[in-house]
């Protein structure tokens, strides 16, 4: 099986489903690029390269490249997807939900439950997240929190390359709106991804290495950190158990209460900012379900409550990463009634 | 450093295996041992099984401690005579970095077209009268990961993936046991056999025992391990559990059916099920095969009758603990073939206990063990 | 004027439906049985069903929180909207969704909606659907004039042109966006104007007159069918009622809704120009009101009698599969 990069395997997956069904289209800014100007198209492929090469196979009636107009974009691909396209829209960087957000709260979101049941929106709404590229306050963020507190959304954080096309795939074939966030550190790592097409539920959580110590539930780039804190730990004795959710709306909450009862410890990594988060929620879901079985406080291992910095000094404190996660672990298994 | 001592390391058991974990020893420094004897259990993220000892003497001293996990090529024990010393022979000794063995001994993957499907073999060893593996329902040619390697020691050794199974091409020709083992004689022919020692797996058992019957002078001679074909009862629940699951628990215990130490089945062999059932058109594959083979509940072909009449020597090698296919099926071959009931085994003994059927296969072959 | 008698009859029989349906309403609101809150339409029929005419069940529409009109334009029935104003079951939305939520794809109704500047990107997406599909329908976007000063608005009509979309925008101008008059929301007041600088046709009609909302929309519906791309229609039309049902209007003029009632109502000037064309006889037209007038009497009946939800609706719907 080749060894493909969560860049390749995302373009695959579209290109795969393009193929598959007239009905799915890519729209987006700069989803090809190079429109209306004297140089060629495609020339951009997506802002990070990731639909480079569909213009061509596709042509730009299923590649649509779009103005700089989120609002737009995101209402035309719910209005396109109610009507009977399966849109796969991007919204650059996710921090750009706040010009657009009603067209996905609002409609999107609600369509299905405020019309009855009788309007299906098969939205995927691709975005970027993540800070570690110097890309400061507005261009970093991991907002997949508000999203995932959005009844009627679908909420996808892929981790590698394997899962992003699975996870993807499910996305367009859902009959839902999914938001797929992509961690633009994440687009480099490879891992082995099957040629065919495949899909992976949503609502399962991948046990990412097995221990008996203490569990540490991360997401996207999360989990590299988190596997490379157990690999220190289990040097030191501490056998970390490590789940990837992959999804945090619909959230595998057994899957985590599970490995809990056995681990009675949870340290939880979340890229994101701390405030009414992914982590605290998992937190406060562990905390009703597993009372009797934590020996130690759940830690959260988040960003702080603060936007995101531009100078690497700083970003570099911002962000979750391996040594704050392995002492996170060694206070919780340190701790004692 | 004595040239008697021997190395035991920590073997590789199939194509992603990277490191194991040392669960338990069952024999302690000191004892004697038997090569074929077993020595530890390992664990590895896919399956917990036997390493048996590979040559006989004293376990002169255990490196590996219970509990700890080593990478594939890392000593655990060293064999030898009890006068030989030890401790430089450990200090001496280098671990072969994994992905070197496999370049060395691990069996060599393509994929070739046969019968108009692309087949994914894997071939491990040289000479003598081929030995090919068929594998099971859903299973894939990673299943022998216990035994090609040992097996490809003395002769060449071809595993294969069943149309719509492991790497091979999901739309099935055809799915009764004329299209599969079309297949498997279109393989034979791609790979210039023209005769060979046919070992099969449950379904791969009947497809294999179909290719001796439609084919005669093909098969050198048949091992059947808890083959469909010999009685009309089988566990659907199984079948139905399989073709249903979705999610990693339904998959696992789905899994635990096949063993008779639910213990032995690891998270990574069910997450590479899952993977595996996860692509487009398996489902749609395995429940053509599951309708060919297993319609209502039951087994629906029957070969007990064509097989006591091939005229070529046939075993039958069934777990005790079978709940899939019952082993009082291996009854209805007895007399006809050499019929051998494993004590500690479910329905998958080339696994449970690789060590017993590799010694099994070699000596029915033809070849000591 | 050269429609057919069918087509004539249909129109007006669509526009009484309209009138009557929310003048009920407005009855029912004010008795309790309906809850929360209600938009009305009175006065407006001549857009919606001026517009909505030479639309096809497969062409979509999108409205707005004042939309029982554009409901009942499009072919939703209005026993469904009935039911679903009194929340109940069987409503067209299961009493889901309510006034503002409205949908059925069935005959193209994209969803009424409660955010003002909802709309218009939704339709620039159903136009998109047509135009990847290859097939002719259009999309519809109604709009108030306040979700004309609504950057969503801005963007569709752009995104609409850019990508050359079988898309209609239709701004119903009836002057005010809650209680605020459009001359001191607008910029410009002019709506098609400042439209058309988007760079598509763009054209203002009277709504007291359905033959001219129709004429304007025929023809812009005709331009999107053909590959035409993107109309802008700025209807010039009144609200008999409130902001809402209960609004005390104290920002109205003195005897202004009166006025308006007598001088524009849309029905009267059809009612007038049609007899005096001997198009449709005032018998024929009286047939209708006595016909309408029972069917949102059997609608106001049926939606009394109606089951309401149960306990268990209110976790379903929220997602296909979870």
């Amino acid at each position: 099986m080749a060894l493909k990069t969560t860049r390749q395997a995302i373009n695959e997956a579209l290109a795969m489903e393009m193929r598959r069904d007239k009905r799915v289209v890519v729209i987006g800014e700069d989803v090809s690029g190079g429109a209306g100007t004297d140089g060629s198209r495609d020339a951009y492929g997506g802002v990070l390269g990731v639909t480079r090469g569909l213009l061509g196979e596709f042509g730009d009636s299923r590649v649509i490249d779009t103005p700089i107009t989120e609002s737009a974009i995101m209402g035309a691909a719910a209005g396109a997807a109610a009507t009977g396209l399966r849109p796969v829209a991007e919204l650059m960087f996710c921090d750009f939900l706040g010009v657009c957000f009603d067209q996905l709260l609002n409609q999107a979101a609600k369509f299905r439950y405020m019309f009855g049941g009788k309007v299906k929106t098969p939205l995927v709404v691709r975005t970027m997240i993540g800070a570690g590229r110097g890309a400061a306050a507005q261009h970093s963020q991991s907002l997949y929190q508000m999203f995932t507190a959005v009844p009627g959304l679908k909420v996808v954080v892929p981790s590698n390359a394997y899962d992003a096309k699975g996870l993807l795939i499910e996305a367009i074939r859902d009959d839902d709106p999914v938001i797929f966030c992509e961690h633009k550190l994440v687009y480099d790592l490879k891992s082995e991804v099957p040629d065919e097409a495949y899909r992976i539920p949503f609502g399962e959580a991948n046990i990412v290495r097995d221990g008996e110590d203490v569990t540490i539930v991360a997401l996207s780039r999360m989990v590299h950190f988190s596997a490379e804190a157990a690999d220190v730990l289990a040097k030191e004795g501490i056998d970390c158990e490590i789940i990837d959710p992959r999804t945090t709306s619909p959230l595998d909450a057994d899957t985590i209460a599970e490995s809990v009862e056995r681990t009675g410890r949870l340290v939880i990594v979340d890229e994101s900012t701390p405030r009414c988060g992914v982590a605290g929620d998992i937190a406060a879901i562990i905390g009703e379900r597993c009372f009797r079985d934590l020996k130690a406080p759940i830690r959260r291992v988040t960003a702080p409550h603060t936007p995101v910095p531009f100078s690497p000094v700083l970003e570099k404190l911002y962000i979750p990463d391996a040594l704050r996660i392995a002492e996170a672990v060694r206070q919780t298994v340190a701790y004692a009634r | 450093m004595s040239a008697d001592l021997v190395a035991v390391t920590m073997p590789r058991w199939g194509l992603t295996m990277t490191e194991g974990k040392v669960v338990g020893w069952l024999k302690a420094e000191g004892d004697a041992v038997e090569a074929g004897d077993e020595l530890l259990e390992i664990e590895t993220s896919k399956i917990t099984s036997v390493s048996e000892a590979t040559a006989s003497g004293v376990l002169r001293r255990i490196v590996a401690k219970d509990g700890m996990t080593l990478p594939v090529g890392a000593l655990l024990a060293v064999i030898g005579p009890a006068e030989a010393e030890v401790d430089a022979f450990i200090g001496g000794f280098e671990v072969i970095a994994a992905e070197e063995e496999a370049e060395d001994t691990g069996p060599v993957l393509r994929e070739i077209e046969a019968g108009g499907q692309r087949i994914r073999v894997a071939e491990a060893g040289e000479g003598g009268v081929p030995v090919v593996l068929i594998h099971g329902f859903g299973a894939d040619l990673g299943s022998w990961m216990f035994n090609q390697p040992v097996l490809a020691q003395k002769r060449r050794v071809i595993a294969l993936d069943l149309p719509g199974h492991g790497a091979s091409g999901k739309e099935l020709g055809g799915a009764d046991d004329a299209a599969l083992s079309g297949v498997v004689v279109a393989v034979l022919a791609e790979l210039g056999v023209s005769r060979a020692h046919l070992v099969g797996h449950s379904l791969g058992g009947g497809i294999a025992a179909a290719v001796a019957i439609r084919h005669p002078g093909l098969a050198a001679s048949l091992t059947l391990i808890a083959p469909v074909g010999l009685g009309a009862e089988i566990n659907v629940g199984f079948i139905d559990g399989f073709l249903r699951a979705q999610r990693r628990k339904e998959v696992a215990e789905v899994l635990t059916l096949l063993v008779r130490d639910p213990e032995l089945i690891g998270r990574s062999m069910v997450e590479d099920v899952l993977r595996f059932k996860r692509l487009d058109n398996v489902g749609e594959a395995l429940a053509a095969i599951a309708a060919a083979w297993f319609a209502d509940g039951r087994q629906t072909v029957a070969l007990g009758e064509a097989i006591s009449g091939l005229g070529i020597p046939v075993q039958v090698i069934w777990g005790a603990h079978d709940r899939i296919i019952p082993a009082a099926q291996a009854e209805t071959l007895r007399g006809q073939a050499t019929v051998n009931v494993l004590g500690l085994s479910g329905h998958v003994p080339h696994m449970e206990q690789s060590g017993e059927v590799n010694r099994l296969i070699e000596r029915f072959i033809g070849l000591p063990g | 004027m050269q429609m057919s008698h069918e087509r004539l009859k249909k129109a007006y029989r669509d526009m009484v439906t309209i009138r009557l349906f929310e003048e009920r309403v407005q009855v029912e609101f004010t008795k309790g049985a309906i809850p929360g809150f209600v938009h009305l339409y009175a006065g407006q029929e001549a857009s919606a069903v001026g517009v909505c005419l030479d639309l096809r069940p497969e062409d979509n529409i999108a409205s707005t929180h004042r939309g029982h009109g554009h409901c009942i334009a499009k072919g939703c029935d209005i026993n469904g909207m009935m039911a679903e104003l009194f929340g109940r079951s069987t409503g067209l939305c299961g009493g889901k969704g309510g006034s503002m939520h409205i949908a059925d794809m069935n005959v193209g109704m994209l969803g009424a909606n409660g955010i003002v500047g909802g709309g218009p990107p939704l339709v620039v997406g159903a136009a998109l659907t047509a135009k990847t599909l290859g097939t002719d329908n259009v999309a519809v976007c109604f709009t108030g004039d306040g979700g004309s000063n609504q950057g969503t608005t801005f963007e569709a009509m752009n995104m609409a042109v850019v990508l050359k979309v079988p898309a209609i925008f239709i701004f119903e101008n009836n002057g005010y966006g809650e209680a605020t008059g459009h001359s001191y929301a607008a910029g410009n007041t002019d709506i098609a104007g400042r439209a058309g600088g988007f760079g598509l046709p763009a054209v203002t009609v009277d709504g007291d007159n359905f033959f001219a909302v129709h004429a304007a929309a025929s023809e812009a519906i005709a331009r999107a069918r053909a590959g035409g791309g993107p109309s802008v229609i700025e209807v010039s039309t009144v609200r008999f009622f409130g902001h809402h049902s209960g609004d005390a209007q104290l920002y109205r003029g003195k005897d202004e809704v009166a006025r308006l009632r007598e001088e524009r109502d849309c029905l009267k000037v059809f009612r007038k120009s049609v007899t005096e064309a001997a198009l449709l006889s005032a018998d024929e037209l009286n047939a209708i009101d006595a016909e309408v007038a029972q069917a949102v009497e059997d609608a106001v009946e049926a939606a009394r009698a109606a089951p309401l939800p149960v306990a268990g609706d209110l976790l379903t719907d929220v997602y296909g599969t979870y």
